[in-house]
Order: structure tokens, then sequence, then C-alpha cells
């Protein structure tokens, strides 16, 4: 068996992010190596042959999410999806599913493994929109929001895609890697009046 | 001045409070601002003229305020803050100021932070109007925020879901589409701050729509001395009263030109203060006004105007000078005397100062037409327009508006720069409307006509430090790692910052310096091999069936035929003809590209492949991906580089021909699923391995044991510079400027003369054919002296400036390859000029050079397969 020598963009500070707050403020827990596939198609492609290597129907309205188990497909643009799911077991090149949905999708659709572009931060709690809105300037209140629900935006000076999973609220925060550091520092900073 | 037994709805009696004030202490109470405060302790003089030295009191109750601005000393510290906006707090410490604070020199360590807010309505000012009106939208299910100045929002709305009701806090800016900036301050009342908490909040409210509430802004008209201490705006004296219980005189004159002076002069009289007249200069006023006052025995004139003011020792107000005037202001009789130590003045009201709106307030649309701006008196002496000020906070005078207009200003904005009204952290709110009306009578023009000077946000002065909210020290710009940045800390690496990227610079080993580092690691690339974190280029996947098509338009050079498994350098330029990027691309399929791109430039190339298949080229069939973080490489270059990589990837077949410079294989490399490139920036055998980024950290280190048995050497940034140099490969950026062609860098082979690209067009342009342009060159020194990127080239030492440029060092290093310095540079003409002689000039000395290709080591590329 070969041992697991991935090393995420928070491992340093994976410790310090589940130590902070507790289910009255705010949480962080960073969800580590996911399964990332960016999907863009040409304006002729038929993605709806992606459904049988996917499990679902993608989401054609833009900052909308659909999900199947763990595997969510997030409309991030017209014609273009960010597809995630569990970890892969083993160490891989590429994904299996991003060849799949390669195969699935033919010529006129692209799919790309991004599995280690971006890291995935999960910040729930009663606190977790007041986080959020010291660095991001997107409504997120549950009449403008809420699960099902994604957007690509800017959280403090990092380009992240944000997804709500629940209404505890869990937020999804996904991050590109070499911006992990700083978005993970910058949030436990903006927690701090919420934490105590 | 004096504090009422009772009354006052804005303090706390229950709670006392001792407050600081030039060294000496008052008592005041929670809920007073420092101006209440010591107009309670008989405080006149609070500061003093920018310029005239005078001293001045307390003139207004909120922002408008133009003369009491003190240093508050204690806790975070303020340099210069109004002291009407000043909220008191046991301990509190300031000091007077002369119109300029000075910056603290502790550093200021409180935090601060910016919150957005979305709402359906924003409403500016938490008294009973807009707290009504708040309530009104709370019910309609809309969500509200409610902002408000002071410590007290009126008591007719409970916080409640969707309700965010702030006091302390101050719009400051109010922008198109419901864009509302607002300041809370938070802590600043505090005697001991709770350091987790935000002192100031600067908040982003988005509202669908904005109601602001706020009342209207008070002018005075000036007269001669009307800078005292005792002279103050009629409706704020009225306010100590009402919302501080404080009596901001004893024996009031009033100056009035509105009805709602006549009602502040009846609510001083309630409190108790003696008028010692109330003078309007209106001919007629409401007999209703009129008979009340007279009724408490108050002797009311109309027609009637201060004119001036007599001072005690200490330069407060202790008589009004009253005199009859006509409606110009001019006095029409001797001037009376009338002993008093307040001065209540109000002209006229006009449009609220508070909203932030960049908006020109239109001076003349005040309540009351026919009201004079500036009172003067018949046989004044000589000085009086030099004591009569327009601006109290600029120290500006009747007779430096007057000088203005002789010299031939005559618009409010030329007069505004001349006399610096206006231009103060009040924002001349008191100044400006006393500005219009005198220029208006000195040039003969109704009010209505001048355009007003603009006020612009922020309303009240916001410190850079809320600005900048928790974009400070370690979070004042991302830093970008890559996967073995821990790798790179731990062995104490210094980092050189490339963007946003931390990359490492030099390895040193024990107490080497740099150059010492950059030539050990130099020599073992070119002799042995060197490994390299090179992670931080750009990567970007393009699928699609027309990606060839699409690069063949935007590099300079043909990539639709390059073959599956190969990879090829493109240079790529701007419309303009000149050098934007550069990079390898290889396809890694039928219809699958991976280009890189230099480290600072991803997101813009990625920006510019956008821009022209969604602008231009819509009916291309091609799509980007970034995968920049996506990938962590290690490059390793040297002539054993090939048994490092053999170590770490048995099953790879390495020789020369089975893997050729310029492809690249899918390998297991240390165990791990990998691409492994053959390319190189230094001109030596070398790969690039490339990993899932969560591996990359594991892959360095297994290269590292991989090669010890080789020597392999850890390099960094600089050490890369050198290598290419050395090779005439020129960075972009750094060897280029934006000026800068592919043939100006020798590159004409990568120009493709059988196709259309991006920037081809421009090469037709004269500039671009002129035979006198800058072209890359090599230097060689004759001595041991390094000449510096940025030293300029001239044909001959010494000369009598302007002495010609012949052109500049871009980059410049020690090679250890040729054992003496070299540089590379951009010379008139260059590519003719080789073997010619030159001087760098650096630091004010001539350096000797002489001119070679660029290529200086190994031109004929005998080393690229080990």
């Amino acid at each position: 068996m070969t041992v697991d020598v991935r090393r995420s963009p928070l491992a340093e500070l994976a410790g310090e992010l589940a130590a902070v707050g507790g289910p009255g403020s705010v949480r962080f827990a960073e969800r580590p190596f996911r399964v990332q596939v960016e999907l863009r198609a040409a304006a002729d492609a038929p993605v709806s042959r992606l459904y049988e290597a996917l499990a679902l129907m993608l989401p054609r309205g833009v900052g909308y999410v659909a999900s199947t188990g763990d595997r969510d497909a997030l409309c991030l643009a017209p014609r273009w999806w960010l597809v995630t799911q569990s970890p892969e077991p083993a160490p891989v090149l590429e994904s299996a599913l991003a060849g799949r949905l390669r195969t699935a999708g033919g010529a006129a659709v692209s799919a790309v493994d991004v599995s280690a572009q971006r890291t995935t931060i999960d910040v729930t709690g009663p606190n977790a929109r007041d986080v959020l809105a010291h660095g991001c300037s997107v409504d997120l209140h549950p009449r403008a929001f809420g699960p099902g629900r994604c957007t690509q935006t800017a959280l403090a000076k990092a380009q992240v895609v944000l997804q709500q999973l629940d209404r505890a609220p869990t937020f999804r925060v996904l991050v590109r890697a070499s911006f992990a550091r700083y978005l993970a520092e910058w949030l436990l900073d903006a927690a701090t009046e919420y934490v105590g | 001045m004096t504090r009422l037994t009772s009354g006052g709805d804005r303090v706390d009696r229950s709670r006392p409070v001792t407050v600081t004030f030039d060294g000496a202490d008052y008592p005041a109470y929670a809920g007073d601002t420092l101006a209440s405060a010591l107009l309670a302790n008989g405080v006149r003089t609070v500061a003093r003229g920018i310029y005239t030295g005078r001293p001045r009191g307390v003139f207004g109750i909120g922002a408008e305020e133009p003369n009491a601005f003190v240093q508050v000393e204690s806790g975070t510290g303020e340099p210069m803050l109004p002291a009407t906006l000043v909220e008191v707090y046991d301990g509190l410490r300031a000091r007077s100021v002369a119109g300029k604070g000075r910056l603290s020199d502790v550093p200021d360590n409180a935090r601060y932070d910016h919150k957005t807010a979305h709402c359906e309505l924003v409403v500016v000012g938490g008294g009973m109007d807009g707290l009504r009106i708040a309530a009104e939208a709370a019910g309609r299910g809309e969500r509200v925020v409610v902002c408000e100045s002071s410590r007290v929002l009126a008591a007719t709305l409970q916080e409640q879901d969707d309700v965010l009701l702030l006091n302390r806090t101050t719009v400051v800016g109010q922008y198109d589409h419901g864009y509302v900036v607002a300041v809370e301050r938070r802590t600043d009342h505090l005697p001991d701050a709770p350091e987790t908490v935000a002192r100031q909040r600067l908040w982003h409210v988005r509202a669908g729509r904005v109601v602001d509430t706020t009342k209207g802004m008070e002018h005075p008209y000036a007269f001669p001395d009307n800078d005292r201490p005792g002279v103050m705006l009629a409706g704020a004296a009225a306010e100590y009263v009402t919302w501080y219980g404080v009596l901001p005189g004893r024996v009031a004159v009033v100056a009035s030109g509105n009805d709602d002076a006549l009602r502040a002069a009846l609510v001083l009289a309630d409190a108790g203060v003696a008028l010692g007249a109330v003078l309007d200069t209106r001919p007629e006023v409401p007999a209703g006004l009129a008979d009340g006052l007279r009724g408490l025995g108050v002797d009311v004139r109309t027609g009637h105007a201060v004119c001036g003011t007599d001072a005690d020792s200490d330069g407060a107000v202790v008589a009004a000078h009253v005199a009859p005037v006509d409606e110009h202001g001019r006095g029409t009789a001797e001037p009376q005397l009338i002993r008093c130590d307040l001065v209540a003045v109000s002209r006229a009201w006009g449009p609220p100062p508070w909203s932030g709106q960049q908006v020109r307030t239109p001076g003349g649309a005040s309540t009351t037409v026919g009201v004079p701006s500036v009172i003067r008196v018949p046989d004044g002496d000589g000085d009086a327009a030099g004591r009569t000020f327009v601006d109290l906070h600029r120290d500006a005078t009747l007779a430096d508006v007057e000088r203005a207009v002789r010299v031939g200003m005559t618009h409010p904005e030329h007069v505004k720069r001349y006399t610096t009204i206006g231009t103060g952290a009040d924002q001349g709110r008191t100044a400006n409307p006393v500005m219009l009306g005198v220029l208006a009578e000195l040039t003969g023009r109704p009010t209505a006509e001048l355009e007003p000077t603009t006020s612009r946000p922020p309303a009240v002065p916001v410190s850079f430090a809320l600005l900048a909210g928790r974009d400070r020290g370690r979070l004042a710009d991302p830093e970008r790692v890559t996967p073995m940045h821990p790798w790179h800390v731990a062995h104490g690496l210094p980092f050189e910052d490339v963007g946003q990227w931390r990359r490492p610079w030099y390895a040193p080993r024990g107490d080497e310096d740099m150059d010492e580092a950059v030539r050990r690691e130099c020599r073992a690339v070119r002799t042995g091999v060197g490994t390299m974190d090179a992670s931080t280029l750009g990567k970007i996947e393009l699928q699609g069936r027309d990606v060839g098509a699409f690069l063949d338009r935007i590099y300079t050079n043909l990539f639709s035929t390059l073959k599956v498994g190969r990879i090829k350098y493109g240079v790529m330029c701007h419309a303009d003809g000149m050098v934007f990027d550069d990079g390898t691309t290889a396809r890694l399929s039928e219809d699958r590209w991976l280009m890189s791109t230099t480290t600072g430039n991803a997101a813009a190339v990625l920006d510019w492949l956008e821009e022209w298949l969604f602008t231009e080229w819509p009916e291309l069939d091609v799509r980007c991906t970034s995968v920049t973080d996506h990938w962590a490489t290690v490059a390793i270059a040297g002539p054993r580089s090939r048994d490092v990589v053999a170590a770490l990837a048995p099953d790879l077949d390495l020789g020369a021909e089975a893997f050729p410079f310029m492809t690249f294989r899918e390998a297991t490399v240390a165990g791990l699923p990998a691409r492994v490139f053959r390319i190189s920036f230094s001109g030596e055998l070398a790969y690039e391995v490339n990993v899932p980024a969560w591996y990359g950290l594991a892959l360095w280190e297994r290269v590292l044991e991989a090669g010890k048995p080789y020597g392999i050497t850890v390099y960094g940034t600089e050490t890369m510079h050198v290598l290419r140099a050395e090779k005439g490969f020129p960075i972009v950026g750094q060897d280029t400027d934006g000026t800068v062609t592919p043939q100006d860098l020798g590159m004409s082979w990568a120009v493709s003369k059988r196709k259309s690209f991006v920037g081809k067009r421009s090469y037709g342009r004269e500039e671009n054919l002129r035979d006198d342009r800058k072209q890359l060159v090599g230097l060689v020194a004759d001595g041991d002296r390094v000449v510096p990127e940025g030293a300029q080239l001239v044909v001959a030492p010494g000369g009598v400036p302007p002495v010609p440029m012949a052109g500049h060092v871009t980059s410049g290093y020690w090679s250890t390859a040729l054992e003496q310095p070299f540089a590379l540079a951009l010379l008139e003409r260059g590519s003719e000029r080789h073997g010619e002689r030159l001087y760098a000039v650096d630091d004010g000395e001539a350096v000797a050079v002489t001119v070679t290709a660029p290529v200086c080591y190994d031109p004929e590329g005998a080393r690229r397969d080990g």
C-alpha cells in the first residue's frame, strides 16, 4: 500500500483552523483533496450527453448548484461548470471523473482536472455570514442566496468560488491553493470578534 | 457657561466622568462631546487660528465645526478632530491645536475592519423621523439600516432581524445605485477598549434606496471680529441646551436672519440665558415670534445686526457692537455696545451637509433671500475686513476675498483656490455660503448665479487605518506560495517577490552571501545538477477544435503544425507589436494544449486570450482553463540531471533520441503520477517534472534525496536569471518594457512571415522599421565590476551633459561560465555594433564594456542534450 504523501495547502494551519470558534459562533474546516473538474462547453455542445457520466443534470442557471450524493455541479457562468466530489483514493495524474467527462462530452466539451487548483474551506455557524461580510460584497442573506446557490467572487483579496451548503448556514469557500494560506489567515482574523 | 441641573437628552447624568483638556481636569457626563463638556465648564478658548493664532471657541455642534479642533492624546489618539464629534469617556485626554495636529509617533495597533450590509432601505439620521420611516419599512418586511451619528438613537424601533441600528455611525459617502459608506466608531468612547474589537468599522451599505433625515445646515453671516470665542451658530447654541443641558453663555445677543434663529432665542431664554438683544437683519419678522420674545422682556430689533465684538484679555467676547443695517449689510448708524458673552448668529439654513454626496451645494438656495452674508461698519477702522473671517478654519477673511476679486478671480472655484476658503477638514461648511454671498456682492451678481464649489466624500475625516481595514501587515497583500514553500522556509531561503508570489531567491549554505551562493549554484547547474521550484509559472489549458488556429493568431510563430507530444517556445505581442509575454506550449493531444506564461503575467495572458475569443473570434472553438495552481513543478537542470531523473523514474527511457528536447512524457516519478517536460531555460540538459500540487512537496524532497549522490544543488530565481542571461534568453518585463519588438530581441526567427497574428501589422509601421531602434545585445566588462541594470550606455567616458545615451543595461551579472561580469542591454543599432567598445555609467563611473551577441555561452546549443 502506498503512503499518502499528499499535503494540503492548509496543512500547516489545519490545527489552528479547527481550534477556533464553536457551534454558537463560527467554525472552519478544510476539506482537502476533493476532486474538481472544470467543464466548459462550446455553444453547440450537447451537454445533456454528460448526464450519464455525472449522474445529474447540469444546472443551466448561473449561480445554481445541482447535487447528487457527494457530487456537486456548480454553474459558474454560461456554459461553464465546476464539478466537485470526494477525493480519489489513490494518487492519479488525472481524476477518473475528468477522463470520463471528456470522453462523454466529445470535442465540444472541455473537461479539465483542477482538483489541486483550489482547496476547500467550510465556514459554518451563526456568524458565518458575518465573517464573510467582512470581505465579500455579495448579498448572502437568505432572501438573496441559500443552499444550492453559488457564485464566483472575491473574498478579501482572493478570488473564490462560494457555495452555500445548508441553513446552519454553512458556506463552502473554494480558493486557489497559492492563496489558501493568505485566506485562512484572513478568515481567522475576521473571526476574532465572534470567537471570543 | 454652566450645566443646567436637569435636561440634556444626550447625557447620562448617572455616569459622571473626568476629562483632561490642555492639562486641566474637568467633570462631564457620559454622552457629552468634548465640546459640550468644555462649554459646561466655562472653557471658552478651545483652539487657535492656524495663521493668526487668534483664540477660537466652539462655533458649531457637529461636523460643521470650523474652530474647535483638538488633538486626542488618550487611547489610540487622533491628530485633529473637531471637539464637537469627540465623545467623552473617563480619562479622555485632549489638547488644543492651532489648525494642525501632529501625527503620533507610536504605531496604531488598534483593529479596524470593513463590513458589507445589504438592505432595501438605508436611513441617514436616527431621530424620530428617521426611525419612523425605518419602522414602516421594516413592517413591510424590508431590510433596513439606520445610521445615526450620535450616541443616541430614538427609542421607537427595536433591534430585530433585518433591522440594523447603528449609532455612533456617520455616513461619509453616498454614491450611485444606493451605495452608502459609513464610519462606525465602536470603541472610541470606551476608556479601556477591548483589543479584539475593531475600534472603527467602515460599513459598505448597498441599499435599494436612501432616505436622508439629517437636519439642514445653518449658515452664519460674517462681521468684524466674528472669530472670537463666544461667537456661535444660534441653532447650535440652542442644541447645547436641549441635547446636553449646557448653557453656552450667560448673556446672549442673538444675530438672526431667519425664523429658526428667533426660535433658538426662545430656547435660550427659556433655559435662563439673559438676552441682551435679539437682532434680525430683516425689516420685518413674524409677529408671533417677536411678540413672544418681547413678552419675555427681550429687546427685539429688526433691521439690525452685530457688526463687531469686544474681547476680554483672553480674547473672548465681552460685548457685541450692534447697529442698524441696510439690505446690503452696511451699518447706517453708529454702533451701540451691548455686553454679552455669547453672540448667537444665524443668517439662513441650507441643505444638509452630512450626506457625503459629491454635490455642489447651492449656497444661495437657503431659506432666506435678502439677508446679507457680511456686515460692514460705516466708518470702521481700516483693517476691519482683515478681521472679518469668512473661513474660520482656514483663517481667511473678507480682505482675502476682496483681494482675490481685485486680481481677477470671479469664479467661486478660483476664489476657493486663491484664498483656501473651503479647503479645510470641515470642507468649509460654514464658510462657503458666506464666500458665495460676498463674491456675489463684490461682482454684482445674484448669489444664485454663482456655481458653488463641490463638497466631496468623505463628509468627515476618515483615518487611513480605517480605510486599510484588516489589509495591513501580513494581510496587506496576498502572499502566494507554492506547495514547496514550507521546505524553503524551513531551510532559510531568502525570498524574492514576483508579483504576489514569494519565490526562493537563492539558497545560501553556511554564511555564504548572495554572490557566493549564486556562483556556487551556477557552477552546479553548468557542471553537475541543480534543482529549482518552478511552480509559479502560469499554466493555461486550452481545449477545443481550433486551438492550433487560435495560437497561430496569438503567438508570432506557427503552432498549428505542432505534433502531439511536442513543445514549442512562443512569443506573444500586443496589437502594437511589442512583446507582451513568452513561454512554451505543449500539445497534450489533438485538441488539448498546455500553455505556460511568465510568473507575473499569468492572469493578464488569460484575460488576453479570453478577450480575443469572446470579442473578436467567437467562431473559434477554444476554451481556456487556468491550471497554474493545480500543478507543482520541479526543474532539474545540468549535465547530471538525466541521472537524477533516471533514479526517480526507472521506467522512463531518457535517451536523447527516445525522449528528445522539446517533448514531454507521462511517467511515474518518485512514485508519483507526473508529466515530464524536456525543456531548458539554462541551456543545459534539463527536465521539468509536473505533479498535481498536493504532491509537490513530496516530489521536491524525493528529488533532493535522489540527487544527493550527484551533489544536487538547490537554486533560486537569481541563478535562474544568470543562467538564462548567459544564453541570451530575455525575461519579459526585465529585458523588455513594452517598447520592444521580437525583432529588437533578435527573435525574427520566431516571427512568422506566412501567417497573420496579433501585432503583425505594426511591424510595417515606420517607427518599427527605423534602423536606429534599440536591440538586445550582450556586454562583457573589462574588470570585475558587475554593471547593474539601469546603467546608461555612452560612446565616450566623461563629456558635458547632456551626454547622448546609446542604450541601457537591462540585466547584469557575474558569469561563472565566462569568469567575468556580463550584461544584457538594449542598444541603438545594437545588432550592427558587436565588437564595439562602449561605456556603462554606474554611479557616476564609466565602466568600459565590449558589445557582443546576446548569447555568450554555448551558442551552438551543444549542451542541451547533456
